[in-house]
């Protein structure tokens, strides 16, 4: 935790991208996490994936529920939309958000305690319904803000900080996704920015619900020996199944690869997730058997990250709803409050 | 890369870029901070023990701290520094009671000192209150040298001047002035232990173009001329004066005369605007008092009638990249100007005169007529005699002679006891954490965002009517305090301690201008392209530490750290800490004699 702000001076050679911003016009408030919060790291990384992406601030929405990690809106992108929800809602207010708005660029921030506890059937339900969104789940398994209980997400057998063990089964949020129809599903690790940043900036050109899964180590309460979200614990049990570089529609692709060993997926908006094969035979464009390699890693103890699956030509909620392609706030009073003999009419329809 | 080294002295001292860039090592922020704190004395004493002269150098210095500054390399202007040492001087109470004194019982050892410039005054102050018997010669009536002599009034006042000699008069030294030396020769024959030549760069270049004998009595060598002023010898100049030289001695001459009847008055350099020797801020300062300078004129020819100077004639020059790269100035072929005038001031350059040291007294000289010098030791051929500042290595300015006189003196000390001057004493260090608590320092770490002040100056109308009245007012209590703070404490070290490290990057995201990177190890130059920020600017090191866990290393860039110390509060582990860098030059008669 900090006192003091950000100071306003920075790099000199800071570069700006094409919207004119630097990566510092996308950042937030000064972060009151603890010291050392893989939070932050992750907060750091969706700065710069914004940035890269030349994203405009005003038009990004950031909905969060409840817990650390939902705090963690309000420590980056400070010129954009932003809703803090009641515990485990977050689902339901981006759901209605962005059905209401469907032109703004819906992120859903959550932790594992408001995912996989509390708003377990919220972060269901959204997913199942495609909406079009990136949801990040900040993943400590652990109740960081009230002094380090298990949460869901806690592997059974992984030790507390005073050496119990959890004897719970762990939620997967990740397979959850898969089984629900994620569009996007990947995993990844607040220590690896490398590999974060990527997978940020495909989620959210991503067409459809896109989840992601971020290991987040808690330093203060989940980060000892015995404990399977610990730095040192991720670090010598991930296993990555790709690295990924995304190419936007206006760069060039350079085929500087051998065959066999990158895929490439265009998505809905043009870009290109340039997928480099790091285990082999493993197809992230297969849902099926995505599940039970996960499944057949977790049970050797491997922790699996990059992109697990993506299926680039999803529909999303507007699509299967066939909702106005205008958003509500743009329509006129006509089109929004169309009559009595409107109603009647669909009311005549339904009998 | 290899790890680097923090307990060589070196590698800290270089991040305190104006203490490093100070010929005479100030401890800069320390004293910026005392001064932020209203604690004037302490901040003036600690200038005092290392630059002699504060209020002086607070007015006058060339101020090489201030390029150095990091401030200036995240934003547009450095640190006034200089100023703030004035701020010290200003507001500081009765220091008396501080300064050292002679001791009763001397040590037996006679010192002569040439000339009572701020070389000799060092020297002087180094070696009285250790006992020597300090004699000081000089041809002036008063001591200070050329910081009485030639530096003008208006920049500073002669009680400032007064007040700081006699600091070091004070200390029981033989003042012998009005006495010239004459003959080195002589005064060795008077049997003294040591001899130090502090006796400056007196002679002023003169200009033999067409012209000049015939109009000799309206064409002066500036500093001469200058010294004439300080003297009261001289209170007025014609009504359209030329400034001939770009250095700072042609500012001090342009604005004086603008001061005694110079209605319009320009300086002509022979160089470009950007190439004059004269400081940034001295030709703002001239420029500011509505005189222009004119460049890339060369002159030709004195205009003179009936024994009275007219003008002068001058060729226009361009210049040219030759060959091999190098710049020179060849005629544009223009029409020669000329330009009228009623006097003109010489300011082409200052150069060492020794024609009263005796050649067959066994000291060596080189090509140039310049005694041999040891740059390190400040030792002549002849081993009892040492030289210091001007007299040593040509015209440079006061902070180089305090920084030759403490040299010369640490020398003497070592002479005068029979021990080897080439053994030179370290400097003393200290490094010591500054938490306080969690999110605590012993500093204030909360980077001001204000730009540089400027200094109040004396209304124009007034500020040229005499040449007494000084023009700047300085800072007051309120703007120092602002312009202190401005500072960005480089001395508060960031000091990074690898076992602890956990790689979580918390330090990495913080840091407000991407100094810090956690990457595999490679060659400098290729690291250099591949950090957070690539490091562009070579002289800043690189602090690298030794492998960690997932056999990276930390990398920070010096460069543009502001030494905010929020990698140090967002560190769950305390690895990185922030400690204080203390660096002491150790003066003559330290009893710590080994490096």
């Amino acid at each position: 935790m900090t006192f003091l702000a950000k100071p306003k001076l920075h790099h000199p050679g800071l570069p700006t991208n094409a919207l004119g911003f630097n990566r510092r016009d996308y950042e937030g408030a000064i972060s009151t996490l603890c010291a050392g919060c893989g939070h932050d790291s992750i907060s750091a990384g969706i700065i710069q994936a914004c940035f890269e992406l030349d994203l405009p601030p005003h038009r990004i929405a950031k909905l969060s529920g409840i817990g650390c990690s939902s705090k963690t809106p309000a420590y980056f992108l400070g010129s954009s939309h932003g809703f803090n929800s009641v515990h485990g809602r977050m689902p339901s207010v981006l759901t209605g958000a962005n059905l209401a708005n469907r032109d703004l660029i819906y992120l859903g921030v959550s932790g594992d305690g408001d995912s996989a506890s509390i708003g377990f059937g919220q972060f269901a339900h959204s997913i199942r319904r495609s909406v079009n969104m990136t949801y990040v789940v900040e993943n400590n398994g652990v109740y960081g803000l009230t002094k380090g209980q298990f949460s869901a997400t806690s592997d059974k057998g992984s030790k507390s900080k005073k050496g119990v063990a959890n004897t719970d089964q762990a939620i997967d949020l990740v397979s959850v996704a898969l089984q629900l129809g994620a569009s996007f599903v990947a995993r990844s690790f607040s220590g690896d920015k490398h590999q974060l940043i990527p997978i940020l900036k495909a989620a959210l050109t991503h067409q459809g619900s896109a989840f992601i899964d971020v290991i987040s180590p808690c330093v203060a309460f989940n980060n000892h020996p015995g404990s399977t979200k610990s730095f040192d614990y991720v670090r010598a049990h991930n296993e990555a199944v790709n690295s990924l570089d995304l190419i936007l529609e206006r760069d060039e692709i350079v085929a500087d690869y051998q065959p066999g060993t990158v895929e490439l997926v265009t998505q809905h908006d043009g870009s290109v997730l340039k997928l480099r094969k790091l285990a082999e035979h493993y197809d992230p464009s297969d849902r099926l058997s995505a599940m039970t390699y996960l499944q057949q890693r977790q049970a050797a103890g491997e922790i699996v990250t990059g992109v697990l699956y993506v299926d680039p030509e999803a529909g999303d909620l507007h699509e299967h709803l066939d909702t106005t392609a205008t958003p509500l706030n743009q329509l006129g009073d006509a089109a929004l409050v169309p009559g009595a003999a409107a109603l009647a009419a669909i009311n005549a329809s339904l009998r | 890369m290899e790890p680097t080294d923090i307990g060589q002295s070196d590698y800290f001292h270089k991040v305190v870029d104006c203490q490093w860039a100070c010929p005479a090592h100030t401890p800069v922020p320390e004293y910026i901070r005392l001064i932020a704190d209203g604690r004037y004395d302490d901040a003036y004493m600690i200038n005092w023990k290392s630059n002699v002269f504060p209020g002086i150098l607070g007015r006058t210095c060339d101020r090489p701290c201030e390029p150095a500054c990091r401030r200036g390399r995240v934003e547009d202007e450095p640190v006034a520094i200089c100023r703030l040492k004035r701020v010290a001087a200003d507001n500081k109470g009765d220091i008396a009671h501080r300064l050292p004194t002679a001791p009763a019982a001397k040590n037996g050892k006679r010192v002569a000192c040439i000339g009572a410039g701020p070389a000799s005054l060092t020297v002087a102050r180094d070696l009285a209150p250790l006992g020597y018997h300090v004699t000081v010669y000089d041809g002036d009536a008063k001591g200070g040298g050329m910081i009485r002599s030639q530096i003008p009034r208006f920049r500073l006042p002669e009680e400032v001047i007064d007040e700081e000699v006699g600091y070091i008069t004070g200390l029981g030294l033989e003042m012998r002035l009005g006495e010239r030396i004459d003959s080195l020769k002589a005064l060795l024959e008077e049997g003294y232990d040591a001899v130090f030549v502090g006796s400056g760069a007196p002679r002023g270049r003169d200009l033999e173009i067409p012209g000049r004998q015939e109009a000799a009595a309206n064409i002066h060598i500036g500093i001469d001329w200058l010294s004439n002023v300080s003297f009261e010898h001289v209170d007025r100049i014609g009504r359209r004066v030329i400034v001939l030289g770009g250095g700072n001695t042609a500012m001090d001459c342009c604005r004086t005369s603008r001061r005694l009847g110079g209605e319009d008055v320009k300086v002509i350099v022979r160089s470009g605007f950007e190439e004059m020797k004269a400081s940034a801020w001295e030709k703002e300062d001239a420029m500011h008092e509505g005189i222009p300078i004119l460049n890339f004129l060369v002159p030709k020819a004195f205009t003179h009638e009936g024994g009275r100077l007219t003008g002068v004639t001058f060729e226009e020059v361009a210049p040219v990249i030759d060959d091999r790269g190098r710049r020179t100035l060849v005629p544009t072929g223009n029409p020669d100007q000329h330009f009228e005038c009623d006097d003109v001031l010489l300011a082409i350059g200052q150069e060492n005169s020794f024609p009263w040291i005796e050649r067959e007294i066994g000291m060596e000289f080189d090509r140039w007529g310049m005694p041999v010098v040891d740059a390190a030791t400040f030792q002549s051929t002849l081993p009892g005699v040492f030289f210091g500042g001007d007299a040593a290595f040509g015209p440079k300015n006061i902070i180089w002679a305090v920084a030759h006189g403490h040299d010369a003196a640490v020398s003497i000390d070592l002479y005068c006891r029979g021990e080897d001057v080439r053994q030179r004493p370290a400097p003393g260090v200290t490094l010591a954490s500054q938490k306080m608590g969690i999110h605590e320092w012993s500093y204030d770490n909360d980077v001001s965002n204000d730009l540089r002040f400027k200094v109040p100056l004396r209304d124009r109308e007034v500020a040229l009517k005499n040449v007494k009245v000084e023009v700047e007012l300085g800072f007051d209590r309120e703007l120092g305090f602002a312009e202190a703070q401005r500072c960005l404490n480089c001395d508060v070290q960031t000091v990074f301690a690898p076992p602890a490290c956990i790689e979580c990057d918390a330090c990495v995201d913080i840091c407000p201008v991407d100094c810090i990177t956690f990457t595999d190890n490679g060659e400098e130059s290729e690291l250099r392209s591949r950090l957070t920020a690539p490091a562009k600017t070579l002289s800043q090191a690189l602090y690298v530490s030794p492998e960690l866990k997932t056999r990276r290393v930390m990398v920070k860039d010096e460069d543009v750290c502001l030494h905010c110390g929020l990698c140090a509060e967002r560190c769950p582990t305390g690895a990185w800490d922030m400690q204080k860098f203390r660096l002491d030059m150790t003066l003559a008669g330290s009893s710590c004699q080994s490096r």
